[in-house]
């Protein structure tokens, strides 16, 4: 225990001195399917030009940690410099039968299950390095899922900033306010990361979010 | 007349009820490996009280790293109900010196089961549902 808090007290040390003048470390976190690589793709290319990763409707796409450095936000004239870090999907189970019913043979799907358990592990190991967190859910799905619960709960724990975006609100049985609901303590901003929707509210609650951690 | 809708088979089960007093002085490590030999035993487990977060994503760590390793095993269901994220702040405070004094938060209870055998649980804020798969 002792020889932990030292450990994270030189890390915190040294990560003060080295850290790159202004980046701002920003996760994006969430469960499978969510939409956390659209979200951090849309934002990449609108002020880099480049995406982060690929998209797929099959679930665990993104296995691993990926990231692009130096992204400058511009907004209303402020500007911001952030470190994207778009993490894997955390997810309680991963079966490879899963992916047997999007085509996917039986070694590739293994494959996948036995990658995305990986992503799922590395996730949790950069919870520490994170500076802000973007949780994306999906609006279209129940919000009362326990990873959600789990993973700002463990936010919480180390004081990072949490924003909660609740994407997909260009389909139909997206349900902004049960994502409010069940998150009253938390800003949560409805979004479409797919057609660009709503991100200006996006953008005004991560620079406000971004000011606590310098 | 109306056809019989057939249950299905399920396979054997059981369901365990862990008080938080059997965990209570165990660390962390301890824990998790406790809560997993009960779920890996086929078992759908109620624990009195809840896990602390850092806790609950070791469980979910430990279960990943067992998927592949341990045949036939594909990951858990996992939820609580209760606890201290639900009430207002006085009550929650209320709670909050109540758990200090006997840890574990007590009035959450935590549902823990193998994926084989619990599809979902479908959470909200009024009722808990288990799925089982057939």
């Amino acid at each position: 225990m002792a020889i932990k808090v030292i450990k994270n007290f030189f890390k915190k040390i040294f990560s003060s001195i080295f850290k790159q003048k202004g980046e701002i470390k920003l996760g994006f976190y969430g469960p499978p399917n969510a939409g956390k690589t659209s979200l951090a793709n849309r934002i990449c290319k609108d002020f880099t030009g480049e995406e982060i990763g690929s998209v797929s409707k099959i679930p665990h796409e993104t296995r691993n940690v990926q990231f692009k450095e130096k992204v400058e936000i511009e907004y209303k004239g402020r500007k911001m410099m952030f470190k994207m870090i778009d993490t894997p999907g955390i997810a309680t189970k991963i079966d490879y039968e899963e992916f047997l019913k999007y085509k996917m043979g039986k070694k590739e799907s293994k494959k996948r299950a036995k990658e995305a358990t990986q992503g799922v592990v590395e996730s949790i190991k950069w919870l520490d390095d994170m500076d802000v967190v973007v949780i994306v859910l999906d609006a279209t799905a129940n919000p009362y899922n326990q990873v959600n619960i789990t993973i700002i709960g463990n936010l919480v724990a180390r004081k990072i900033p949490v924003l909660i975006v609740a994407n997909k609100i260009d389909v139909k049985k997206a349900d902004v306010k049960k994502v409010e609901a069940a998150f009253p303590d938390y800003e949560v901003v409805g979004i479409s990361a797919k057609y660009g929707k709503n991100l200006e509210e996006f953008y005004e609650s991560i620079f406000k979010l971004s000011k606590k951690v310098k | 007349m109306a056809k019989k809708k057939s249950l299905g088979k399920i396979n054997g089960f059981s369901i365990q009820f862990l008080p938080y007093s059997e965990i209570r002085y165990l660390g962390a490590d301890e824990r998790i490996r406790k809560i997993l030999n009960i779920v890996l035993g086929n078992n759908i487990l109620i624990l009195q009280g809840k896990l602390k977060a850092e806790e609950e994503t070791r469980l979910i760590g430990d279960t990943m790293a067992m998927i592949g390793h341990v045949k036939t095993f594909k990951g858990i269901e996992l939820a609580v109900i209760g606890g201290n994220g639900e009430g207002s702040i006085f009550a929650n405070i209320k709670k909050g010196l109540a758990n200090a004094l006997a840890g574990g938060d007590m009035g959450a209870v935590t549902i823990i089961g193998p994926a084989t055998i619990v599809k979902e649980i479908k959470k909200n804020p009024k009722k808990i549902e288990l799925m089982l798969n057939r």
